[in-house]
C-alpha cells in the first residue's frame, strides 16, 4: 500500500519536468550538502532517516511551513465535513447542547429524499447552476470578443463590465429589488415600452428564479469576460489570419476557429461559476432579510440553513448539506482529478 | 484608374466606420446594463419619499425632492457595523495572506514527494460548498470553544462586551476557510518563479527560513496585493458566516452587511432610497479597493 503510494507521488513528483526530480536532487547535492546532511544523519534516529528517505530531504525542515496552516484548514474544512456527516445520522434538534451519537440511522436522508420542499429545493439548485453557468459563459463570451476587437478605452470597459462582481451579494440584492420593483423599477419600465408588465419579478413563483439568474449574470458574466479575454489573448495572431485568408466571415471565423480554442477557459470558468452559483444563499437572504427566500426561489443552500438555524432541526439540515456537499462534489470532483492527472494544480 | 481605387478605399473605409459604430454601439449598451443598478441605487439614496414614488427611477430628484437624510441615517445605523468589519475583515485578510504565501512555500518551492496530495487537499477546500460546514462550525464555537467564557479575564479586564468574541471567531473562521484560496494563488505564482537563487541559496546552506525571508518573501510582494485585494473583497462581503456566527444584526459585533440585510424594511413596507444609501454604505470600501486597484483585483479573479 505504502509502496504504491510512494510510486505515485513519485510519477507526480518526478513528472514535472520543469523542476529537479527528488532523485536527480539528492545528486546535485551531494557536493555542498554532504557535510550538512551526514551531520542531521548522525543527530537523527533510524526513524526521522526512514521519513527523509520517503519524503525527501528537506521534508522535514518544511514541515513548519504548512503543517500548521494545514492541519488549522483540515480541521475546520474536512474535520467539519465529517462532523456534519455523523451530526446528520443522529436526531439532533431543538435547544439541546450535544447530539446523541448512540443511535445513529439514515433516517434524516429518508426524509429529506421524501420531502417535497427538497425535491422542489433540488430541481431549482440544478435550473440555477445550469441557467447561470451557461448564461454566464455565453454573455462573457460575447463581451470579451467585442472587448478584444482592438478597440480604445479597452481598460475602462473591462474595469466597469467586472465592477459588480467587487460588490457584496447583500449589496446587489438591493439594487436589483429596486430595479425589480413593479411600481417604479427599471425593469418594468423597461417592459412598458414594449407594452408589457408590469411584473411582480420577485414575489411572483414564475418568475423569480429567472430574475434571480439575471441578477446573478449580472454580477459575474465579468468575470467570465475577463477569463475568456486571457484565453483570446494566448490565441495566436496567425491563426485569426489564417481564417480569413480562407475567406472565413468573421462570425463563422470565431464560430469554428477561435471558440473550439477557448475550451480550457471555459472548464475551469464553469467550475468557479457553480461554486459561485452555491454561493447565491447570500443573495436570496438579502432579497427578504429573512431565511425564507421568495417563494419560488427556495434553493438547498436556503433550504439547509433555514432548517438548521431557524428550525433548529440540526440533524436534518445536516443531512441537506450533505446532499449539497455529495452535488458539488459531482461537479467539482471529475475537474480536479483531471487537472491532478495533468499536473495542473 | 485611380479614382477607382480611391473609391474602394473610401468604401472600405466606410465599410470599418459602420462596423466600429456597431462595435463600440454595443460595448456602450453594454456599459449602461453594467451600470443601470449601480446609477439607479445612487440616485435614489438621495431622494425624498414621494420624490422616490413619483420621479423616474434613474433620474435624480431636484429641489424638494433631493435629501441627504437617507445617507445620514444610513451611516448612523452602519458605522458601528463598519467598524465591526473592519476589525475582523482587516486581521484576517492580513493572516490569511501571510499564512497562504507561507504554506503554498513550503508546498511548492521546497521540493519533496507527496506534496501534491496535500496540496489537492487544499484546492478541494476552496469549491466546498460552506453549508455543509455549517452545523459543526456553529457548535464548534457556540458550544465547544466559548470564546466569551473561555476568554473571561479579558473581557473582564479590558471591559469589552463579551459579544466582541464573535469579531475573534470570524477572524479565525475566514483564515481558515480563505487558506486554500490563498495557498493556491500563491501556488501558481511561486510554479513560475526561478528556482536557481534558492537552489544556490540552499548549496551555502541556507535554511529553509532564511531563503523565504530573504529571496520568496521580497519578490511575493505584487502577489500580495492581489491576494490581500482578493480576500478583503471576500471577506468584507461575506454574509454566511457572519448571519450564523453572530446571529443577530442588533448584536454590538454584528458585522454591516447583516445589518444592511435588514434595513429599510417595516411594516409600511421597504424604503428603498435608505436601503440604496446603505448599500453604497457597505460597498464603498470594496469600492475604493476596486477602483484605486481593479487590475490586481481582475488578476486575481482571472487565475
Amino acid at each position: 500500500m505504502f509502496d504504491s503510494f510512494r510510486t505515485v507521488t513519485r510519477q507526480l513528483v518526478g513528472g514535472e519536468d520543469h523542476r529537479t526530480s527528488a532523485d536527480s536532487d539528492d545528486e546535485i547535492r551531494t557536493d555542498g550538502g554532504v557535510a550538512e546532511s551526514r551531520r542531521r544523519t548522525g543527530s537523527s534516529g533510524g526513524v526521522l532517516k526512514a521519513v527523509r528517505d520517503r519524503f525527501g530531504e528537506d521534508f522535514l525542515e518544511s514541515t513548519p511551513f504548512w503543517l500548521p496552516t494545514f492541519l488549522l484548514m483540515s480541521l475546520f474544512v474536512y474535520g467539519s465535513i465529517g462532523w456534519n456527516f455523523l451530526i446528520s445520522l443522529t436526531d439532533f434538534e431543538g435547544f439541546a447542547q450535544e447530539p446523541d451519537y448512540s443511535n445513529l440511522d439514515f433516517e434524516m436522508y429518508v426524509q429529506a429524499v421524501t420531502s417535497e420542499a427538497v425535491q422542489t429545493a433540488v430541481v431549482n439548485t440544478f435550473a440555477l447552476l445550469v441557467a447561470f453557468t451557461v448564461v454566464c459563459l455565453a454573455f462573457g463570451m460575447v463581451l470579451a470578443i467585442l472587448v478584444d476587437r482592438g478597440i480604445r478605452f479597452e481598460n475602462t470597459f473591462r474595469t466597469i463590465y467586472l465592477l459588480p462582481m467587487s460588490l457584496s451579494f447583500v449589496v446587489t440584492a438591493q439594487f436589483w429589488l429596486w430595479m425589480y420593483n413593479p411600481t417604479n423599477g427599471i425593469v418594468n419600465m423597461f417592459f412598458g415600452v414594449f407594452g408589457l408588465g408590469p411584473y411582480d419579478f420577485i414575489g411572483n413563483p414564475n418568475l423569480v428564479l429567472a430574475a434571480v439568474i439575471f441578477a446573478l449574470v449580472w454580477q459575474f458574466s465579468g468575470y467570465t469576460m475577463v477569463v475568456y479575454l486571457a484565453s483570446l489573448r494566448a490565441i495566436p495572431t496567425e491563426h485569426y489570419e489564417a481564417a480569413q485568408v480562407d475567406g472565413a466571415s468573421t462570425v463563422k471565423m470565431y464560430w469554428r476557429v477561435i471558440v473550439p480554442q477557448l475550451k480550457n477557459a471555459t472548464i475551469s470558468a464553469s467550475v468557479v461559476l457553480m461554486v459561485f452559483a452555491l454561493k447565491a444563499f447570500d443573495f436570496l437572504y438579502s432579497l427578504v432579510g429573512n431565511f425564507r427566500p421568495p417563494n419560488g426561489s427556495d434553493i438547498l443552500a436556503t433550504k439547509m440553513v433555514r432548517e438548521a438555524f431557524q428550525n433548529q432541526n440540526w440533524a436534518y439540515g445536516s443531512a441537506i448539506a450533505v446532499l449539497l456537499f455529495a452535488l458539488a462534489l459531482a461537479i467539482i470532483g471529475p475537474y480536479l482529478f483531471h487537472q491532478y492527472k495533468h499536473d495542473n494544480l | 484608374m485611380s479614382t477607382k481605387t480611391n473609391k474602394s478605399t473610401a468604401d472600405r473605409l466606410f465599410e470599418v466606420d459602420y462596423y466600429r459604430v456597431a462595435l463600440y454601439g454595443t460595448l456602450v449598451v453594454m456599459l449602461a446594463f453594467f451600470l443601470a443598478p449601480i446609477e439607479t441605487g445612487i440616485v435614489t439614496s438621495f431622494k425624498t419619499q414621494t420624490a422616490v414614488a413619483e420621479t423616474l427611477p434613474f433620474l435624480p430628484a431636484g429641489g424638494e425632492g433631493f435629501t441627504l437624510s437617507k445617507w445620514n441615517t444610513a451611516i448612523d445605523v452602519l458605522s458601528r457595523g463598519l467598524l465591526n468589519s473592519l476589525a475582523f475583515a482587516v486581521p484576517a485578510t492580513l493572516l490569511s495572506g501571510l499564512l497562504g504565501s507561507i504554506t503554498a512555500y513550503g508546498l511548492t518551492l521546497v521540493n519533496w514527494r507527496g506534496q501534491v496530495a496535500v496540496l489537492t487537499l487544499f484546492v478541494a477546500g476552496i469549491f466546498i460548498p460552506y453549508q455543509a460546514v455549517l452545523v459543526p462550525l456553529s457548535k464548534f464555537w457556540g458550544v465547544y470553544v466559548q470564546l466569551g467564557k473561555s476568554l473571561g479575564f479579558f473581557w473582564a479586564t479590558t471591559g469589552i462586551s463579551k459579544d466582541y468574541a464573535a469579531l475573534i471567531e470570524l477572524t479565525v473562521t475566514h483564515v481558515a476557510y480563505g487558506l486554500p484560496m490563498c495557498t493556491i494563488l500563491f501556488r501558481s505564482y511561486y510554479k513560475s518563479m526561478s528556482t536557481e537563487m534558492m537552489e544556490a541559496a540552499r548549496l551555502d546552506g541556507a535554511t529553509l527560513r532564511k531563503i523565504y525571508q530573504r529571496i520568496v518573501f521580497p519578490l511575493s510582494k505584487p502577489m500580495f496585493a492581489v491576494v490581500f485585494i482578493y480576500q478583503f473583497t471576500q471577506i468584507w462581503n461575506d454574509l454566511l458566516f457572519a448571519l450564523i456566527l453572530v446571529s443577530s444584526s442588533s448584536s454590538p459585533a454584528a458585522p454591516i452587511v447583516l445589518i444592511l440585510s435588514g434595513l429599510g424594511s417595516s411594516m409600511e413596507g421597504t424604503d428603498f432610497a435608505l436601503r440604496m444609501a446603505g448599500a453604497f454604505t457597505a460597498a464603498i470600501p470594496t469600492l475604493i479597493v476596486y477602483i484605486l486597484f481593479g487590475d490586481k483585483f481582475a488578476k486575481g479573479v482571472a487565475s
